[in-house]
């Protein structure tokens, strides 16, 4: 059996991972929690000091928490540079117990958002760490990107130094963007409020909801982060139960990232909930195919069918067979653009155990050019601040940190983008096969 | 004489633990004394107290399909797994060749030898190493590579058979061609002969022939077991006055693998039905070995949609070579070709439509090319069977198919860093197209 070791730093990251321990208590085994080791890092005392005084504190002892008092005022740099080199030793030796603590470490999840300073900068620094420490060991990163109507004025600059680190350090990304979560959270709320016959939404079934956790009552941005806390709920446990196909968590990385640094994968969930009323007839299962390639169920504002795929994992829990999955990749294979050189690039897992509430579920991770305008926006909104140097003087004085960072970093986004659209080059043409290796007979 | 079988990966395991089921009900079931203790000392040792333990390695990266394997042998009292003839780790390899080949097979080479010694140790005569793996994944291909080549540098004088499956075309692994086009290059150099099942084909007879509406790997992995078991189970050859074969894999080598440019080698077996169709259906051997024959020239794998158009070429008058064009469009020439007929009236099967010289590629004359076993023992209770172990033009273009893949992948070098991160370069990729590429040739030259 292996272990993975999950990180949350920050803000965002802790209120993510709270919601990711709260719903692994309730709803996963002993297997899977034994398989599950926890560092916190937050550079203030709220988020943390909540989880100390709520029922998760049974689950974690101080040694786990790095804490400090005063945050990083939404700067990168303050995160990444003082507090990483402040808190190396510490953060190093509290990574080290946890591996300890594992037979066999496959895995480090970490989570994060990239808009502030701490997740941002700090988390990125143990990212690095990571890579250093444990070169061999799969880095998984969750990152929350800002959504336009931010309101942190230097999330742009924040979001640009994160993702160099991100594309250089990390094996795989999941981006996810909170106004695609809100969206979601909508579209679940208005469904249940609809009141139309056979709309009812079975308690507790929906992955916005805590699914009655410890934690009792639902706080502001609990439906968002419950959405992100069940996708790496689905990922563990994917990989943790048995089924006819396993798949394990090395091989995402092996089969999904063909080149290293396009890495980004874009998570998609179904079903959102499962309807209360056991009556409606069950074309559920090919439905629930569908609507994981439809724009409305990706974690991040993008429309995959309409880029360009280089690679797809779909991860199925439940009662599904070999020939369920097969039937349901025909009927989708001619929607969807894969890249000339892997037109059958499709990786599958089948897990017997499904998730609470659900009779079968699907999580689908693709790695898609989709991500482009997400990466484009994120470049615009930098240039605008970039160009006029507001706010630099905050960074810039910050011991470690240069002009050289800031260049550096949106110099690594445009290589990324290029990249992007050269493979985007090649979708609607008819790209011949490579020449065959001619044999002297 | 004995074999020695060696389970490697998870395809390898489970359908390993499949072919010694089918193995013990085969020889359990027979009237045949002689028959059953050939079968018996060729796949088990006996036990002071009387069990039968398979002469078998089980070899995995992770340990869940080995535990499942050993429990599903035990559970009928029949037969099991010797208790420490398995080597698992924790963490399986990741689908990637490499980390196979170049990292647990090393890491791992002396524990597995040894486990591998012992068993060899425990046959009174070594007939012959079996090795069974998917090409798909990362621990069959990968470190199933590299033990094989452990096994040849430890029996430089044994026979090796590398019993491969390929995976399904639309995929299961991203990096399945990579993996495949590795592991077969390398095998190529190593292994005495190469038996390969297509997990397509194989699903084919299931959904066809045996009806089975959901399938699954295990419905797949029973019909693998039984198309092997039918070869490897005793049988008289022709020279053998009426004693069982001893040595089954050497028999299979010298008459298939007469040139070491050709060592793929494909099954067929008619009848192929439902357990509940059995008890209704009747075979002839006339109908029976006229299927079959059609089979192989028409490059069919199943006895439903055989094309009967496709016919053999005409003979051209000695002293004229036949080339290519008299060759028909469709046509599967062989090189060599075995039969093995089990049952009822056996002695009075009419096999000379397999002796036409036209199935053949000139250069063998055509009594080097066909060889036949027979024994009035019938099967896995089937009550006649045919069963065509063929060297032939059928894997050419799965074969193309796959490296053709592989290839367009490796024009963009997506994935290779995947490779190249654990010790295999470019360079070794172009060698295995190369290798490769030279195979299929020489199959097309035909």
């Amino acid at each position: 059996m292996t272990q993975s070791v999950v990180v949350q730093v920050g803000q965002c990251g802790n209120q993510v991972g709270c919601r990711f321990w709260d719903l692994a208590l309730v709803n996963s085994s002993d297997e899977l929690m034994s398989s599950l080791q926890a560092v916190l890092v937050d550079m203030e005392e709220g988020v943390v000091n909540e989880i100390l005084q709520g029922p998760l504190r049974e689950l974690f002892d101080s040694t786990q928490l790095i804490t400090d008092v005063s945050g990083s005022g939404n700067n990168w740099a303050v995160g990444h540079w003082t507090y990483g080199s402040a808190y190396r030793e510490q953060i190093v030796d509290q990574l080290r117990r946890a591996a300890e603590h594992c037979d066999c470490l496959q895995c480090f999840f970490l989570i994060h958002s990239m808009g502030g300073g701490t997740g941002s900068g700090l988390g990125t620094c143990v990212l690095k760490l990571l890579e250093e420490e444990f070169p061999e060991v799969c880095r998984i990163v969750t990152s929350v990107y800002p959504s336009a109507e931010d309101d942190v004025v230097t999330s742009p600059y924040n979001s640009v130094l994160a993702m160099r680190e991100l594309t250089e350090h990390a094996d795989c990304v999941l981006p996810v963007e909170n106004q695609s979560l809100v969206d979601i959270v909508n579209k679940i709320k208005h469904m249940s409020h609809s009141g139309k016959p056979g709309s009812v939404i079975k308690k507790d079934s929906a992955i916005i909801s805590g699914q009655g956790g410890v934690s009792g009552a639902e706080k502001p941005f609990d439906a968002m982060n419950n959405i992100v806390a069940n996708l790496l709920l689905n990922i563990t446990s994917s990989a943790r139960f048995e089924g006819s196909l396993n798949m394990d968590l090395n091989e995402i990385a092996m089969n999904l990232v063909p080149f290293p640094r396009l890495h980004y994968l874009v998570p998609s969930l179904t079903p959102l909930y499962t309807l209360a009323d056991v009556n409606i007839p069950t074309r559920r299962l090919d439905q629930m195919f569908t609507d994981a390639f439809s724009k409305d169920h990706q974690l991040i504002r993008a429309d995959p069918k309409h880029s360009l795929y280089l690679a797809c994992a779909l991860m199925v829990r439940g009662n599904v067979q070999v020939s369920d999955l097969r039937r349901n990749i025909e009927r989708l294979k001619p929607m969807l653009p894969f890249v000339s050189w892997n037109q059958e690039g499709w990786k599958t897992g089948l897990c017997s155990v499904p998730p609470v509430g659900h009779s079968h579920s699907l999580l689908a991770l693709a790695n898609n050019t989709c991500v482009k305008p997400t990466f484009m926006e994120l470049r615009d909104h930098f240039t605008k601040l970039y160009r006029k140097k507001a706010h630099m003087h905050h960074y810039l004085h910050v011991d470690g940190m240069e002009q050289a960072c800031f260049t550096e970093a949106i110099s690594s986004l445009s290589s990324l983008i290029e990249e992007y659209s050269q493979l985007d080059a090649t979708k609607d043409r008819l790209m011949p096969d490579a020449a065959r290796l001619n044999i002297a007979t | 004489m004995s074999i020695v079988t060696v389970q490697l990966g998870q395809c390898g395991n489970q359908v390993g633990q499949e072919l010694f089921e089918v193995i013990s009900n085969d020889a359990n079931d027979t009237q045949r004394k002689v028959y059953s203790e050939c079968s018996s000392e060729r796949f088990f040792n006996e036990t002071a107290n009387r069990e039968l333990v398979a002469r078998s390695v089980l070899i995995d990266m992770e340990p869940k399909v080995i535990s499942q394997s050993i429990a599903k042998a035990a559970k009928f009292g029949k037969w099991r797994y010797g208790d420490r003839s398995h080597f698992s780790q924790k963490q399986g390899s990741g689908n990637n060749w490499a980390n196979g080949y170049c990292v647990h097979g090393p890491r791992h080479e002396e524990v597995v030898m040894d486990i591998v010694r012992r068993e060899v140790e425990n046959c009174d005569r070594l007939a012959g190493i079996m090795a069974m793996m998917s090409v798909a994944g990362g621990t069959g291909s990968g470190v199933g590579t590299y033990v094989t080549q452990c096994l040849r540098d430890a029996y430089p004088n044994s026979f090796i058979l590398n019993h491969l499956t390929w995976p399904y075309g639309t995929g299961e692994v991203i990096v399945q061609n990579y993996n495949s086009v590795l592991t077969l290059s390398h095998l190529y150099q190593l292994s005495d002969a190469i038996l390969v099942h297509e997990n397509d084909t194989v699903h084919k007879i299931c959904a066809q022939l045996m009806n089975i509406k959901h399938i699954s790997f295990s419905d797949v992995n029973k019909v693998i077991a039984h198309q092997l078991g039918s070869v490897l189970q005793p049988a008289l050859t022709g020279d053998s006055h009426g004693v069982y074969n001893r040595n089954p894999i050497g028999e299979l080598m010298s008459s298939l693998v007469c040139h070491p440019e050709y060592k793929l080698l494909s099954v067929c077996n008619i009848p192929q039905v439902s357990s509940s169709s059995m008890a209704y259906s009747m075979f002839t051997w006339p109908g029976l070995l006229k299927h079959l024959r059609q089979m192989l020239i028409a490059n069919a794998k199943m006895e439903e949609g055989i094309d009967w158009q496709v016919r053999a070429p005409s003979l051209q008058p000695e002293g004229i070579e036949r080339t290519r064009s008299h060759r028909r469009p469709g046509f599967n020439t062989s090189l060599a070709n075995l039969l093995i007929l089990r049952g009822k009236d056996v002695n009075n099967a009419e096999i000379s439509g397999f002796q036409d010289p036209s199935l053949y590629t000139p250069w063998l004359p055509a009594d080097e090319a066909f060889s036949m076993w027979k024994t009035p023992v019938p099967f896995n209770k089937y009550e006649k069977s045919a069963i065509l172990v063929s060297n032939s033009q059928t894997l050419l273009r799965p074969l193309d198919n796959m490296v053709g893949k592989a290839w367009n992948m490796f024009a963009s070098r997506a994935y290779i860093h995947q490779y190249t991160k654990f010790g295999i370069s470019e360079e070794d990729f172009l060698d295995s197209f190369t290798s490769l590429e030279q195979v299929i040739s020489s199959y097309n030259q035909l």
